[in-house]
C-alpha cells in the first residue's frame, strides 16, 4: 500500500487484513452490510470461506464474533463506530469482555468525519463507551500507516479491542520505522511549554499546531495517544511533569475520551491546567470535513488557542 | 447405563434437589425456570452430548450455551453431579467470591460453563458463533443452546434465526424452555410468541414440539435434530414453570426470589429423594 499519497485509516485497516488473512488461517471477519465502506470487502474477496456477512445485524454480529472467538477464530467484526459502539454496546460489554472473547471490532467512519450524513451517524461517544467496560482495549491510530500496524498488533494481542478508524483520505504522517505498541504513547514532538495530546486525526492537526506555536516561541511536545485503554498513564504524566500544562485534542466528545482520560490522571496524579478540544457535548450538523471540523472547533487555530491558554493558565498559577 | 430413563429422571430428580437447596441457602435466585429445565439439562448430559468430565475442553466435544443464564443452578448441579464441579462447591451458590455466581461466567469456570451470559438472547448469537468456527476448523461438535421462552422477545435472537438459517448452521440446536411465563406474568399477555413453531418453520429452521418433562421425547427429538442436516434446529419443549414443586408450578411469581426454610423442607418432599445420588453437603454437614 502506498502511504505517500493521502489515504484513509479505513484503507489501512483493509490492506492489513488482506495480508494478514494470507499469514494466519484463524483469522475470520465479519461485517453488518458495510463490507465495501469499511474496506473489509478486499478479505471476503480473497477468503470467502472465511467471511460472514451478518446483515443490518450489529447486535448479532458482536454475539457471533465472540463465539467465533471462544472457539479458537481471531475474528475481525467491522462496522460503522456508530453502530458498534453504541446499538452493540451490550453484547460488546457480556458476550465480548465479560466473556474474555478474543475479538477485534474495527469500528470505521469514526468521529464527525463520516460524510455528510449528519447527527445521527458521527460516532463521537464511541471511545468513552468502549472505555467504560472492563478488560477493553480501545484504540484510535492516527493515520492509514498506523491503523496498518495496529492491525497486526491487534491480532497478536489476546483480548478484547476496539479500533475506530476514519474514513476519509489524509496525509500520512507516522514515518515507517515508527512502532506500534498497545498500551503506550507515542511523543511526535518534543516541548516542554505545553503538552498536545492527540489521536486520531487530530493528530496531524496537533502537530500543526504545534509548528505555529514554534513561530511564536512556544515549545508544545505533540503526543499520539493512539491506545486509549490500557492508558498510559506513566507515560502521560511524564509528559505532564515536563510541560506542566496540556491540551488534549479529540475528534470526540470532550466527556469521557481522551479529554477525560488525561483529566482524570492529571487530577489525580499531578494537577496541570488541561483544556479540551472536541465535540462540546452536543448534537452534530451535516456537511463535508472541513465544514464539520469547522463547526465543532476541531481546526488548528482552535488548538493553537487552547495550547496558549493553557499556558497563560499555568503561568497564572505560577504567579509568573 | 447412564442414559436410561430411570436414571435421567433420577438425575432431574436430583437437579430439582440442587436447585432448591442451593436457591435456600444463597437467600435468592430464579428457582422457576431452574426446576423446569432440569429434564433438559438431565437429558442433554446424561445421554446425548458428547462430552468427557476427563478432557472437558476436547476439540470434537458438544457444547452448551445456556442463553437464560438466570437458570444456571440447575447448569450449575448438572455439571457437577457430572464431576466438573466438586459437589460441595454448590453450597457456594451466589455467595462473595464464588465461582457459581448469579449469572454464569466462563472466565471464572474457565474449560467448564462455555459462554458468560446473562442479558437475555445473547447466548443464542454466541451459540451460532461456536458452531459456525465448529465448521470452519473442522470439530464434529454439535452445539446446543438453551433459550427461555420469554428471551426470545428479544430482538437480537430474531437476527440470529435469520442467520443461522442463510448460513444453513445445521450444527446448531436451540431448545426453547417454554413455560410460558415470563418475570411479569404470562408471555401471551405480555408480548405473545405464537406460534412460535410456524414461526421458526418460515424462518427456515426444522421444529419439533415435544413434552419438556419426558425424557425420552426429549432424548427422540435431540436424536433426530441431531441427524437433520442443512438447515438449524429448533426444539420447542413445553415446561412447567417451577416443575416438581407444587406450590411453584405455573407461578410466573417463582421467576425469581427466595425460598424460606419451611418452603424449602416442603418443596424436597415434594421432589421427593433420589436413588442415586446425594444431597450435596452445607459445611460439612446435612441440612436442608
Amino acid at each position: 500500500m502506498n502511504f505517500d499519497t493521502p489515504v484513509s485509516m479505513r484503507d489501512g485497516f483493509g490492506q492489513a487484513l488482506l495480508e494478514l488473512g494470507e499469514q494466519n488461517q484463524r483469522v475470520v471477519a465479519l461485517s453488518a452490510d458495510v463490507s465495501e465502506p469499511t474496506r473489509v470487502h478486499w478479505f471476503a474477496r480473497k477468503f470467502p470461506e472465511r467471511f460472514f456477512q451478518m446483515g443490518i445485524s450489529e447486535n448479532e454480529m458482536i454475539g457471533t464474533a465472540s463465539g467465533m472467538a471462544l472457539n479458537g477464530l481471531i475474528p475481525f467484526a467491522t462496522t460503522f463506530a456508530i453502530f458498534a459502539a453504541s446499538l452493540a454496546h451490550q453484547p460488546m460489554r457480556v458476550s465480548a469482555a465479560y466473556a474474555r472473547a478474543n475479538v477485534k471490532i474495527v469500528a470505521s467512519h469514526g468521529g464527525v468525519t463520516i460524510g455528510a450524513d449528519g447527527a445521527t451517524h458521527q460516532a463521537y461517544e464511541d471511545l468513552g463507551l468502549m472505555r467504560l467496560i472492563p478488560g477493553m482495549t480501545v484504540l484510535a491510530p492516527c493515520d492509514a500507516r498506523q491503523t496498518y500496524h495496529a492491525v497486526f498488533a491487534a491480532a497478536e494481542y489476546d483480548g478484547p479491542i476496539y479500533m475506530r478508524v476514519g474514513r476519509v483520505d489524509e496525509q500520512v504522517i507516522t514515518s515507517e520505522t515508527d512502532e506500534f505498541n498497545i498500551g503506550k504513547i507515542q511523543s511526535l514532538r518534543e516541548g516542554s511549554d505545553v503538552a498536545i495530546l492527540a489521536n486520531g486525526i487530530m493528530v496531524s492537526r496537533a502537530l500543526e499546531a504545534a509548528r505555529i506555536l514554534a513561530g511564536e516561541g512556544m515549545n508544545a511536545a505533540v503526543i499520539n495517544v493512539h491506545t486509549l485503554k490500557p492508558f498510559d498513564t506513566e507515560g502521560v504524566l511524564h509528559v505532564l511533569k515536563t510541560c506542566g500544562a496540556a491540551v488534549t485534542v479529540e475528534e470526540h466528545t470532550v466527556l469521557g475520551g481522551l479529554g477525560g482520560a488525561v483529566s482524570e490522571c492529571s487530577a489525580r496524579n499531578y494537577p496541570v491546567p488541561v483544556e479540551s478540544i472536541g465535540v462540546q457535548d452536543v448534537f452534530g450538523e451535516s456537511g463535508d470535513t472541513e465544514e464539520v471540523l469547522g463547526y465543532y472547533g476541531l481546526t488548528v487555530p482552535r488548538i493553537a488557542d487552547a495550547a496558549r491558554q493553557a499556558v497563560a493558565r499555568k503561568q497564572s498559577i505560577s504567579g509568573k | 447405563m447412564e442414559g436410561m430413563t430411570e436414571n435421567l429422571e433420577d438425575l432431574a430428580r436430583q437437579i430439582r434437589r440442587d436447585v432448591i437447596r442451593m436457591i435456600y441457602h444463597a437467600g435468592s435466585g430464579h428457582p422457576g425456570g431452574s426446576l423446569g429445565a432440569a429434564e433438559l439439562f438431565a437429558v442433554l448430559y446424561g445421554r446425548i452430548m458428547r462430552h468427557d468430565p476427563n478432557n472437558p475442553t476436547d476439540f470434537h466435544r458438544d457444547r452448551l450455551v445456556l442463553s437464560n443464564g438466570h437458570i444456571c443452578a440447575s447448569l450449575y448441579s448438572v455439571l457437577a453431579r457430572f464431576g466438573y464441579l466438586p459437589l460441595g462447591e454448590l453450597a457456594s451458590f451466589r455467595r462473595f467470591g464464588t465461582r457459581l455466581s448469579g449469572h454464569p461466567s466462563r472466565t471464572k469456570l474457565p474449560g467448564i460453563v462455555e459462554n458468560s451470559s446473562g442479558p437475555l438472547g445473547q447466548g443464542v448469537p454466541v451459540a451460532k458463533g461456536i458452531a459456525q468456527a465448529n465448521r470452519l476448523l473442522g470439530s464434529e461438535g454439535h452445539v446446543y443452546c438453551i433459550v427461555g421462552d420469554g428471551e426470545i422477545q428479544e430482538g437480537i435472537v430474531w437476527e440470529s434465526l435469520l442467520s443461522a438459517a442463510q448460513h444453513h448452521v445445521d450444527n446448531l440446536v436451540l431448545i426453547v424452555s417454554y413455560n410460558r411465563l415470563q418475570l411479569d406474568e404470562a408471555v401471551a399477555k405480555v408480548k405473545s410468541l405464537e406460534p412460535l413453531a410456524d414461526k421458526f418453520k418460515s424462518f427456515g429452521w426444522h421444529v419439533q414440539r415435544i413434552d419438556g418433562h419426558r425424557v425420552d421425547d426429549i432424548a427422540g427429538a435431540l436424536q433426530q435434530a441431531r441427524e437433520v442436516t442443512g438447515k438449524p434446529k429448533a426444539v420447542i419443549a413445553d415446561t412447567v414453570m417451577g416443575k416438581g414443586v407444587p406450590f411453584m408450578e405455573d407461578k410466573f411469581t417463582w421467576h425469581g426470589g427466595s425460598i424460606s426454610l419451611q418452603q424449602a423442607q416442603e418443596a424436597l418432599e415434594s421432589i421427593g429423594s433420589s436413588a442415586k445420588f446425594d444431597d450435596f453437603l452445607i459445611d460439612g454437614e446435612q441440612a436442608v
